[in-house]
């Protein structure tokens, strides 16, 4: 932990009432948990006591002053979990990992927390791992769901996952479709366009699986560079869309067939998209 | 002034003051746990219970946080209110039975027994060290922590304070605490104002932890031997 992280974090919140809780936040989503020297710092930079930040900090359930393992595995025992057997699955996942509620196995893994409702009753028993809920757990899928989550629940399997489904995509310009049945990615024809990236053209095929980020580039684009993507038809400059929400980068416009726009960040490696089926482009 | 009915009786107050300020201005008794003068009120162990309002619309509110206003109905010793005070000492002493304080009150009203789970406590969470720390001594060495069952008093991380003078006030303020101390009246040190047969700093190893201000400590002279 640096001091200086955590005396940026503290500025940022500087003058807003009720900023506490939001550095805290802020601190643990960086570190994973709330490390006593940040709690500290955070008094000394809010001027308040460290008695008052020590309360909140024990207050909220969310917050922890332990350090937390890789995943953090939270269990409902919410009363409609607990009523279809929460507290069995919760049982199962502390022989599984071979810990009590509440604490992080040996190998700093897993955190195995119980939670007292997630909101979503209907579902239940819900277990949530990194995020991700599962519903309708039962003893049996504890050890599925732990080798789940130790091989990465963010790696989204394209084949069979519900959520993402193929878009079919257009030049903004020509309105020449951009699909290339030659190339196929995630086993479906590829969204061809150009791009030209440290003074070089070359082809890009994306994945049209809306929710895979998986492309195919004949050059290889470093991490977070930015590149132009151009119609491999008029060669049009694709941009005019809106900036990424999560890096700031200009997006490249695409129009779906069907109607809508589809943009897509041009910062390699970022996940930003924005897919709007209501109208045309502007 | 406030002109206010208490116990059927017109009483004139200054504005701004509380109905215990009242009640006890006029003489009629309020027990209190978490209420001394000089600390904000805090409305924590509910003992000051007072029922305000006629008939149906008659609510139990606490008297040492509840604003004298014109024309209120105040009862400070009605059937209710001494129902609803019975199962609050109930409960205090299901949590703390160790406090002279708490049982002395339990007699008073005679509570005989509690129905409830037996704990051994030693704080009720008044929250009066708390704000004694804060507010008389500027400090704020100590605060509540963790919350529900789990909250506690103390210091963070449980780590000796910096901030803390060890001027005791917190445990001279404390209705329940075991760590009382009655260092100007050594000679109540043993039967103790906590009514310990044992006192508890016999019991603790850590002599230390009990910041104890009696010289001579007949305690500690009965445990040397």
């Amino acid at each position: 932990m640096s001091s200086e992280d955590v005396s940026r974090i503290v500025e940022e919140h500087a003058g807003k009432p009720g900023g506490l809780i939001g550095i805290l936040q802020e601190i643990q989503a960086r570190y994973g948990y709330l490390p006593p020297d940040a709690l500290g710092a955070v008094a000394e930079g809010i001027g308040r006591s460290l008695t008052d930040v020590y309360g909140v900090a024990t207050f909220f359930r969310s917050f922890s002053l332990k350090p937390r393992g890789k995943h953090l595995c939270s269990v409902c025992l919410g009363t409609a979990c607990h009523v279809r057997g929460g507290a069995v699955i919760a049982e199962e996942f502390g022989r599984a990992l071979n810990v009590a509620p509440g604490e992080t196995t040996g190998d700093r893994d897993f955190t195995l927390e119980t939670v007292n409702c997630l909101g979503a009753c209907a579902l239940g028993p819900i277990v949530v791992v990194d995020g991700h809920y599962f519903s309708n757990v039962s003893p049996v899928r504890v050890k599925e769901i732990l080798e789940k989550a130790r091989n990465g629940l963010d790696n989204v399997e394209v084949t069979t996952d519900q959520r993402i489904f193929p878009v079919e995509v257009s030049c903004p310009r020509c309105n020449h479709s951009l699909m290339d049945p030659a190339r196929l990615v995630d086993g479906q024809p590829s969204i061809s366009v150009t791009v030209v990236f440290a003074g070089e053209h070359f082809r890009l095929h994306l994945s049209c699986l809306y929710g895979s980020y998986n492309v195919e580039s004949e050059r290889e684009i470093p991490r977070d560079a930015l590149a132009d993507f151009f119609c491999p038809h008029c060669h049009a400059h694709l941009t005019g869309g809106s900036n990424c929400l999560e890096c700031g980068a200009p997006m490249v416009p695409m129009i779906v067939r069907g109607g809508g726009i589809v943009q897509i960040c041009s910062r390699r490696g970022c996940r930003g998209h924005l897919l709007d089926l209501s109208g045309g482009m502007q | 002034m406030i002109t206010l009915t208490m116990n059927g009786l017109p009483v004139t107050v200054e504005e701004g003051s509380t109905l215990l300020e009242a009640a006890r201005f006029f003489g009629f008794p309020i027990p209190t746990l978490c209420h001394l003068e000089g600390l904000t009120p805090y409305g924590a162990c509910r003992l000051c219970l007072v029922e305000v309002g006629r008939g149906d619309k008659a609510k139990l509110v606490t008297a040492c946080t509840y604003p004298a206003a014109d024309g209120l109905v105040v009862r400070t010793g009605s059937s209710r209110v001494i129902r609803a005070r019975k199962m609050i000492l109930e409960l205090l002493l299901a949590s703390c039975p160790q406090s002279k304080v708490i049982q002395d009150l339990a007699a008073a009203y005679e509570v005989r027994q509690q129905r409830f789970r037996q704990e051994y406590e030693d704080c009720i969470l008044c929250g009066l060290c708390v704000r004694m720390c804060e507010e008389q001594m500027r400090a704020k060495a100590i605060g509540f922590r963790g919350r529900g069952e789990r909250r506690s008093v103390g210091t963070p991380f449980d780590a000796p304070s910096p901030a803390c003078r060890l001027c005791g006030g917190c445990m001279y303020v404390c209705p329940a605490c075991q760590l009382r101390c009655t260092y100007h009246e050594p000679e109540k040190a043993i039967c103790g104002s906590c009514a310990n047969l044992s006192p508890p700093c016999l019991e603790k190893r850590e002599f230390d932890d009990l910041m104890c201000f009696m010289a001579p400590c007949v305690a500690c002279e009965i445990r040397k031997g």
